[in-house]
């Protein structure tokens, strides 16, 4: 789980299908449909929750640890608690949550059996972000034409590979050692071992070899996040077929690699690989590339990070069976036509990188012991990150974010989530709004999305009977942009011209991760087209790109009456 | 074969065109040469219904072109309103120019872009039976950079759809058929059905008849017989994805290439080195032979460039493809041939420059810089021996003096170029070639420092061969081949006799622009600097 570098998947029946990426995708809820980014409203469950939790937290800060008191009674709540909060699992959403409860003043406590920073920091969106910086300047330096355009003369670009993957693996100690430090600095315990719900407000953590510690608390936050999936018949060795958790220890590479899988984490690696000199094939189970996205973007991103590069690929294909490289032979991967379930090629590869997606991380959890029962291995839950138990009843107290759950397998979103829980555990009510979450890949050029993709905007509004209205603008119109050399790009909104609700926005160009957040946050905070195209963006800079994306909506007479929603006060 | 007069589209700029923006209105296809586009079309009238199908693998695929008929007297400008070709590669035989009378003409798949090799169909803007006025958006075509409306250049209905959409057909494929009047859509209907599957989605790159190559015959590996190298059972080829994006681009039949990469898989040097590419990433650079060298005697059969009339292969000989700095020497020596040249030999006293060889080598003055340098200074009184001809037309006069010499290095050849060498001392030059040569053999030389060359210098003296003959690289009017000096009994206008040094020098230079007077008094001039040695120094 962490941001962008791993989408929403699932753990597929099937090889791929589940490696959709776009944020909407993983919300099946319609409860998430709304627009309001927070809600006051109490609804039941939460209002028992609230009045109680003042109480607790207040009777548990007089008490010291009382470990035995609990141990004994395994099955009834504990009266009295270790903590107001425990999470189990380090990775990004566990630490947000955990800063979060924090500065609410709980008591919180964090239980790790690995390493703290989880997939994002150690094998995911951080050591990868080190990869594609390396990338993204080998490719500049590369690139003769357009160092040639701006007057530049650079002669044969190189690299040493150690020390590529020496910067990702620095990175990734630097940004572990600086989440554990702040947690440690604002007095959350961190509790080491592999975490197990023992019963209501209970858990167990140690190491193997060592007895168990049980601890209580008023409330338990699921964070153990994923891993890396593998379909059947692909046999891992961790040299020549490989998942993201190699890959980004850059032990070798490869001349030819596949990537099976075209979602983010292939996206990316294949920008990485390219740029270093490997030559890519991609392998879809899809009958196109990059599934996730608005068609739009994806056909575009296809023209500029996929053909012009040393790339190949079969859609529609599921990989059956992947043999490393052994006995002189190099990789071999088997193709099946994805429909027709009928035998279509054998690749030989120097090299395999798995990008099906992930898989949560919920075995030995001790789900069982609530009366949970994972879902493909994803633990239910409620739009408000609630466990929900066998019988369809919420579990009290008990919560799961991030990738465990699998609503939206971001890491800025687990920690989203996490906040979100927190703030319900603190007494108000609160409840994500998955729309507003943005979503990037860090290719050369970046992608980023918020919201909806054009296809489900207009399946919503069809639904719904409102018009859908679409509005675009291109780097190519940018000072910035053109003084990088880098006009390709075109950002995209879909709006309601009734009202000027933005529905979704999809960015392809020049830093267009850094440039969502204006979007995204507009969604959070419900921020109509016809109040933000008058908020001013400094000259010359690419965030122009989407005030000229907000200006150019045409928004109805009829909306625009009502006036700015919130008037700025004058100081 | 005919050419194709009546392709019926441009393309426009479409709104939804995000990436590029076309530089070209592409129209006319009579003027096309693309090759692979002729080796496939087969013309027939359609008042005879004359099919003339040449003999390829895509028969099945052929297009049938509607140029009825075949008298010359051409109107073209009636049916080709001005349209640019700039993007047009045509690298063309010439062809006559046929008057098209038909009605029914052809919708091609245009080229988008100077790299568009096919296209995809997006959307039919018109269906079957509908009336186009000229200008008329007819289809969207996705070509490897944007999505372009393609508009119709003639009044006509649209009679039929040959390449649905989705699917994909090759730069210059018919896509559909346009009639001009109702009457005729039933001949056109039949015409576009008697191709049946024209368009050929995902079409692997068309097999190369030999014959239709669009240069000078490059050395298109030659489907060689079993290569020894590649012994595995299953008979499957193993490309890179990016040989294959290679060989589609440089039309070079992927299974007639045998792979060098490992597991025998077929990797892109290897489509380059078929295609006859120098890959100009890697500073290896156009080469001049000037000598045949003594390594890779098996690779003569590899290089022929008339492979139906290869003997096979003698029993235990091993195929060696050649390297990218072999391929473009063999490129450069064919192309050579089309430049009609002829040779002029001199001997030159060199005991003034043997002397004063003698007494600048401490300061690091080679041979080569003495020779270049001697050059230099005759070619600013001789330019047109510093002039080549591009052409065929013209003289084009360099304004620099710039010397290549030619030396082989690792298994190849390389001809590093003293830039000005006539305004440069004797020092400076001798210190510019040092670090030329140290920079070739680092393969670090670049382009402008391999391929500037104005006239070059090939010396093989220091192995004791007297005299030879040299090939004049393309672009370059003359080259001179020195032999070794050596001690010879001369008589002087008084019947004494003496021993001097004599070298002969032999210069081949493209007669077209450089007559024999001139390269005699070109020699003679050369000769005279190099008797008196010491101008060199000044």
């Amino acid at each position: 789980m962490h941001s962008i570098c791993f989408q929403a998947t699932g753990v597929p029946r099937s090889n791929y299908i589940f490696d959709s990426c776009s944020p909407a995708l993983a919300i099946s809820k319609p409860i998430n449909l709304r627009f309001c980014g927070l809600r006051k409203e109490a609804f039941g469950f939460s209002g028992l929750t609230h009045s109680s939790s003042g109480r607790v937290r207040f009777s548990s800060r007089g008490h010291s640890k009382k470990v035995s008191a609990s141990a004994e009674s395994n099955g009834s709540p504990p009266k009295s608690f270790d903590y107001d909060l425990i999470i189990i699992g380090a990775g990004v959403g566990g630490h947000g949550a955990a800063l979060h409860a924090v500065e609410k003043g709980l008591k919180t406590a964090i239980i790790e059996g690995d390493v703290v920073g989880g997939t994002c920091v150690n094998r995911g969106c951080v050591p990868s972000k080190a990869l594609l910086a390396v990338s993204g300047k080998m490719r500049e330096l590369q690139s003769e034409h357009h160092m040639k355009a701006l007057g530049l003369q650079v002669s044969a670009a190189g690299y040493d590979r150690q020390g590529v993957a020496d910067h990702a693996n620095n990175l990734a100690s630097k940004i572990r050692s600086n989440l554990t430090n702040s947690m440690k600095a604002l007095g959350v315990d961190i509790l080491t071992g592999v975490g197990t719900i023992v019963g209501p407000q209970k858990v167990k953590y140690g190491k193997v070899g060592f007895p168990d510690n049980i601890v209580t608390a008023k409330n338990i936050i699921i964070a153990t996040g994923s891993v890396p999936f593998v379909p059947k018949g692909i046999e891992v060795d961790g040299k020549t077929v490989i998942t993201s958790d190699h890959a980004l220890k850059l032990e070798s590479v490869p001349d030819w690699i596949a990537i099976v899988g075209s979602g983010y984490i292939g996206l990316e690696f294949s920008d990485v690989y390219t740029a270093l000199g490997s030559e890519v094939t991609f392998i879809e189970a899809l009958d196109q590339l990059m599934p996730g996205f608005d068609p739009e973007i994806g056909k575009l991103a296809q023209r500029v990070l996929i053909n012009p590069r040393k790339i190949d690929y079969h859609t529609g294909v599921f990989a059956t069976k992947i043999t490393p490289a052994k006995d002189g032979k190099p990789v071999i991967i088997e193709l099946i036509d994805a429909k027709t379930k009928e035998p279509k090629d054998t690749l030989e590869v120097d090299a395999a990188l798995i990008a099906t997606g992930r898989a949560p991380f919920t075995n030995g959890l001790g789900l069982e012991n609530v009366n949970v029962v994972t879902q493909r291995g994803f633990v239910p839950v409620d739009e408000r990150m609630r466990v929900i138990d066998t019988n369809g009843n919420l579990v009290p107290h008990l919560y799961c974010i991030g990738d465990a759950n699998g609503k939206m397998m971001l890491a800025h979103a687990a920690s989203a989530q996490g906040i979100s829980v927190v703030e319900q555990v603190t007494g108000r009510d609160h409840v994500l709004n998955h729309l507003s979450i943005p979503a990037a890949c860090f290719t050369h050029p970046e992608i980023s999305m918020v919201g909806l993709t054009e296809p489900q905007a207009r399946e919503k509004a069809q639904k719904e009977g409102f018009e859908v209205g679409v509005a675009k603008t291109s780097f190519k119109a940018n000072t910035k942009a053109l003084a990088e050399n880098e006009g390709e790009g075109l950002a995209k909104l879909i709006y309601r011209p009734d009202n000027g609700e933005i529905l979704g926005v999809h960015i392809f160009g020049l830093h267009a991760a850094d440039l969502i957040h204006e979007a995204s946050n507009a969604i959070a905070l419900g921020t109509r087209i016809q109040d933000i195209k008058f908020a001013v963006h400094a000259h010359p800079t690419l965030s122009e790109v989407l005030d000229e994306l907000f200006k150019s909506a045409k928004v109805k007479a009829a909306a625009l009456s009502h006036g700015p929603v919130s008037e700025p006060v004058a100081v | 074969m005919q050419t194709q007069l009546g392709s019926a589209v441009f393309p426009r700029l479409l709104r939804r065109s995000l990436s590029y923006i076309p530089s070209i209105l592409y129209s006319l296809h009579s003027l096309l040469n693309l090759f692979h586009f002729f080796r496939f079309l087969s013309n027939s009238s359609p008042q005879s219904q004359k099919h003339k199908e040449m003999a390829s693998p895509f028969l099945s695929n052929t297009i049938i072109s509607f140029s009825s008929s075949l008298s010359s007297s051409s109107s073209l400008p009636r049916l080709a309103p001005s349209i640019p070709f700039s993007a047009i590669r045509s690298k063309s035989t010439p062809r006559r120019i046929l008057t098209v009378r038909s009605k029914i003409r052809e919708i091609f798949m245009p080229a988008l872009s100077s790299t568009m090799t096919e296209g995809k169909i997006v959307s039919w803007v018109k269906s079957e039976g509908d009336v186009l006025s000229k200008g008329e958006s007819v289809v969207v075509v996705e070509s490897d950079k944007a999505d372009m409306d393609v508009e119709t250049f003639y009044d006509g209905i649209l009679a039929a759809i040959v390449v649905g959409e989705g699917e994909t057909a090759l730069v210059g494929a018919a896509i559909g058929v346009l009639a001009e009047t109702e009457d005729e859509i039933a001949e056109a209907k039949a015409k576009a059905a008697s191709k049946s599957g024209a368009s050929t989605p995902s079409a692997p790159p068309p097999a190369p008849t030999p014959a239709a190559a669009s240069t000078p015959a490059p050395p298109k590996s030659t489907p060689a017989p079993a290569a020894p190298t590649v012994a595995e059972g299953p008979t499957k080829t193993v490309a890179t994805p990016y040989a294959k994006k290679l060989a589609k681009q440089h039309k070079v039949d992927i299974e007639s290439v045998v792979g060098t990469g490992p597991y025998g898989r077929i990797t892109p040097e290897d489509i380059e080195a078929a295609a006859g590419l120098s890959p100009s990433k890697k500073n290896v650079g156009l080469a001049v032979v000037v000598e045949t060298k003594p390594a890779a005697p098996a690779k003569a059969p590899a290089a022929s460039a008339a492979p139906s009339s290869l003997p096979p292969p003698v029993p235990g000989s091993t195929v060696v493809p050649f390297t990218t700095m072999q391929s473009a020497v063999s490129k450069n020596m064919v192309e050579s041939l089309s430049v009609p040249t002829f040779r002029v030999g001199y001997p030159v006293t060199t005991d003034a420059l043997d002397a004063l060889y003698e007494k600048v080598k401490p300061k690091g003055v080679t041979m080569t810089a003495l020779l270049a340098k001697a050059a230099a200074m005759a070619l600013a009184q001789h330019p047109v021996v510093n002039s080549s001809c591009k052409d065929g037309k013209s003289f084009t006069y360099n304004s620099n003096i710039n010397i290549a010499v030619a030396v082989a290095i690792n298994g190849g050849l390389i001809t590093p170029v003293l830039q000005d060498a006539d305004k440069l001392d004797l020092y400076l030059l001798s210190q510019k070639w040092k670090e030329l040569v140290e920079k070739a053999r680092a393969k670090q030389l670049q382009p402008q420092e391999y391929n500037s060359g104005t006239f070059t210098l090939s010396n093989l003296g220091m192995f004791g061969v007297d005299r030879f003959d040299a090939i004049l690289p393309p672009g370059q009017g003359a080259i001179m081949a020195v032999g070794a000096s050596k001690p010879t009994v001369v008589a002087d206008a008084d019947g004494f006799f003496s021993v001097k040094n004599k070298m002969l020098v032999n210069v081949t230079a493209d007669h077209r622009i450089i007559y024999g007077a001139d390269l005699a008094a070109f020699l003679q001039t050369f000769s005279k600097i190099v008797e008196n040695a010491e101008s060199l120094t000044l």
